[in-house]
């Protein structure tokens, strides 16, 4: 009841939650529905303001925005969310499992950890780009890399403290190796966090992948995206403002959104933080 | 307390008075400076260039921006082309051409000297044209020259040009920046230290950003030079480009990035806005030898499936002519063949089922990164899934991985670039260029073409040759690129259009 109580009080949670919704709900109905199609083409609409042709306008060659704009909430979600599992995956692993066996191990991942972190996510990508060439599995890649550190990093420093534990003393004079202990015990017990980690990543992948497609390493022409619909009103910023400005607006908003709900889910699942306030 | 109150509300009233001691002083060094500047800019051209050239010898190379930047500024050659397209003299005062086609004679200025101080005579000449005709040179024209049988000197002022067989256009290709005349003495450094007979001199090159030059005293024609420095600055970006001709650290760009930002200046007053013709056609090329572009009905049913218009509004702002073959509109020999495969969606599928495609076709176009080509791909890419053919456009950096994907390699099925070259129909007929196209017919009307002196003939049968590539589409004939040019509008002397790629500033001067 409490539990409960203090999320629906919870306006922050709540804001991301509706903002996080929204964002979800567009980027899935663009699968089966937009306005109009992305793609299509119709020259004498160029540039035309919002409510003029279509809800939002049109851009450069006539293209319907709010379509463009819907499925570019689809391409950005995907890309981020596959990013985020596959950096997630690689990192609560190694995380975990440096917890576990400590040592030189620990020491390894840790370093590695390190050196990964040092590099941008935009520097790997454009080297990726450079091997693989540009498009969305380059986008995946390199933010995934970037992301493994992370979650290394909160894994292990999350672990390291459920092995303090009693229970988990337990498990072990009860012969229980430590695959399985970090399987049964440290696992549920830092999911929530990672959750919560795993939310505001979510956020800055989406960054991320707008600032790759932005710099023409993301997703190719003419699969619509956020980011190069930035790059490409930069020019036509004069004549028509609202081709930057509604990218720029959703990418804020998304990130925006999903920070918030990060940072309400923290204050609920990690009842130390809240009892200090 | 009250001791800490009265220091800090000093501090407040400190704020605005050094604010203002700054401003003072501020307004006071540009007081000084302004004056200064207004003067230098007289005698001094800031010239932007979307792109830096690679070396700076136009004869061993052939990306354009080495012309933009050498051609009658550092170098000359016996003859040039003008801003209208016909040859004039240069360096050669005046030439003979025998009866039956086969000898030059030309008379050389004299008084010329290079900027190295070494005078400019006929053994120049004869040096510089069988540098560049040797089987070791890079040239990027070698078929100038390729008619020449021998070249004497009979004295230091006339240099005798024997051709094998006759070449309806020699004359007109020694104007180009490739046929330019170097001194042996210099001609090996001429990529970094470049030495011409021009009327500037080289100065500096800061790689990454600018190339300055400045007048070169002993020119041969030197009270017709107004110009004490110029500089070429290299900006790529095209809102950079915009903001620093605003900001008047660029007096001139020629050739404008952002087709959309052009509007801006053409109603300013400050400035010349002036939307001229360039050499160069767009085309989209399509790779002859592989299947399904090897049938000439596949590639009818994708020129078919382009709507011209379209692309030159969206990709460039509504400026640039529609074409239909590969052949400039400035050039007199110019037929309109953008009518012979109109935009016609049902005809384009009608030939894409007789062909076997009746269900569809998918092909990747390979794109550069230029705005125009990169636009122009997502507009075919949208008219062409409307005819039921899927382009999948894949980002190609241009030009090393260009060069090297499809230039050499031929891997592609599309691709889409501009062809800047005048007059360079004769690609079609080259032996491994990248269309590999192959057409002995058109291949024969092109050796005729090179071989016929009479100039309604030679006409006539560039005409014919139009007509061939209209039809046959050995790849998609989009628009002619237009030549945005905005600079400061007291300057006088800048070309309009290039009927060769260029930057001349020779001409150029301040007016008030």
């Amino acid at each position: 009841m409490t539990a409960l109580r203090t999320v629906v009080r919870h306006p922050t949670l709540n804001l991301g939650g509706l903002v996080t919704l929204l964002l979800l709900g567009t980027a899935v109905v663009s699968q089966v529905w937009t306005p109009a199609s992305p793609t299509q083409i119709q020259i004498t609409q160029r540039l035309a303001p919002p409510l003029q042709a279509g809800l939002l306008g049109a851009d450069h060659f006539g293209r319907d925005l709010t379509s463009l704009l819907m499925v570019g909430a689809w391409n950005s979600l995907s890309i981020a969310f596959v990013a985020v599992l596959l950096g997630m995956a690689g990192g609560v692993l190694l995380g975990t499992l440096a917890a576990a066996w400590r040592g030189w191990a620990e020491e390894v991942v840790m370093r590695l950890a390190d050196v990964t972190f040092a590099f941008p996510a935009v520097l790997s990508a454009i080297m990726i780009a450079a091997l693989i060439g540009p498009g969305a599995t380059t986008a995946v890649i390199a933010i995934g890399v970037f992301n493994i550190p992370v979650f290394a990093r909160v894994s292990r420093a999350a672990a390291l403290q459920v092995w303090e534990r009693d229970f988990v003393l337990a498990a072990r004079s009860a012969g229980k190796g430590p695959v399985l202990i970090t399987l049964h015990h440290v696992l549920p017990n830092i999911a929530g966090l990672l959750v919560v980690q795993a939310t505001i990543q979510l956020a800055l992948a989406i960054l991320a992948e707008a600032g790759l497609s932005f710099l023409g390493v993301g997703m190719p022409p003419p699969h619509p995206s956020w980011g190069r619909m930035l790059s490409d009103a930069q020019t036509y910023l004069s004549q028509a403002p609202h081709l930057a400005i509604l990218p720029g607006l959703a990418i804020a908003l998304a990130v925006l959104g999903l920070n918030m709900l990060g940072d309400g889910l923290r204050d609920i699942i990690d009842p130390k933080l809240r009892r200090k306030r | 307390m009250g001791q800490v109150k009265r220091v800090k509300k000093q501090g407040v009233v400190m704020k605005p008075s050094m604010t203002l001691l700054s401003a003072t002083a501020l307004a006071a060094v540009l007081a000084a400076v302004l004056p200064l500047q207004a003067q230098a800019q007289e005698d001094e051209l800031v010239l932007g260039m979307p792109i830096e050239p690679p070396n700076l010898d136009p004869t061993s190379a052939a990306p354009v921006a080495i012309r933009e930047v050498t051609w009658l500024n550092l170098y000359e050659g016996l003859v040039q082309i003008d801003r209208n397209g016909e040859v004039q003299p240069l360096l050669a005062e005046s030439w003979e051409v025998s009866e039956d086609g086969l000898t030059y004679t030309f008379q050389l200025r004299e008084g010329v000297t290079f900027h190295d101080g070494s005078s400019f005579e006929a053994e120049d000449v004869k040096f510089a044209f069988d540098r560049a005709r040797s089987p070791d040179s890079t040239n990027a024209q070698k078929q100038i020259f390729a008619p020449i049988e021998e070249i004497e000197t009979p004295d230091d002022h006339t240099v005798v040009i024997t051709l094998s067989e006759p070449s309806g256009n020699f004359l007109y290709y020694l104007g180009w920046g490739d046929a330019v005349i170097v001194a042996p003495e210099s001609a090996g450094t001429n990529q970094t230290d470049p030495v011409g007979t021009g009327p500037f001199k080289f100065d500096d090159w800061v790689r990454g950003d600018r190339v300055e030059l400045s007048r070169f005293e002993d020119y041969w024609n030197a009270d017709a030079v107004h110009l004490d420095r110029v500089t070429f600055r290299f900006i790529n970006d095209a809102q950079a480009q915009v903001a620093a001709l605003r900001a008047g650290d660029v007096h001139a760009f020629p050739n404008l990035g952002a087709p959309e930002l052009f509007a801006e200046f053409s109603g300013d007053e400050r400035f010349t806005a002036v939307a001229g013709n360039t050499e160069g056609e767009i085309v989209a090329g399509l790779n002859n030898q592989r299947s399904p572009f090897d049938d000439v009905r596949v590639r009818q049913a994708l020129m078919h499936g382009i709507d011209r218009s379209v692309l030159i509004e969206g990709a460039y702002a509504g400026f640039g002519q529609p074409i239909g073959s590969h052949f400039s509109p400035n050039h007199p020999a110019y037929v309109d063949t953008s009518g012979v495969l109109p935009y016609d969606p049902v005809r384009a599928r009608e030939l894409l089922a007789e062909a076997g495609h009746g269900d569809g076709l998918s092909l990747t176009l390979k794109t550069p990164q230029m705005a125009y080509a990169s636009r122009s791909s997502e507009l075919i890419a949208a008219l062409l899934a409307d005819i039921g053919v899927q382009v999948e456009i894949r980002p190609t950096e241009f030009p090393a991985q260009w060069i090297e994907e499809v230039f050499s390699n031929k891997d592609y099925d599309m691709t889409i670039v501009a062809h800047t070259e005048p007059l360079d129909i004769d690609i079609y007929q080259r032996d491994g260029y990248y269309f590999q196209y192959e057409n002995p017919e058109f291949k024969a009307l092109i050796e005729e073409i090179s071989v016929t002196p009479d100039e309604a003939e030679r006409f006539e049968l560039y005409a014919q040759a139009q007509q061939t590539l209209a039809e046959d589409v050995p790849a998609l004939f989009l628009f002619q690129l237009p030549k945005l040019g905005v600079w400061d509008a007291r300057l006088e002397g800048l070309w309009e259009s290039t009927p060769m790629p260029s930057n001349v500033v020779r001409d150029v001067r301040w007016v008030e």
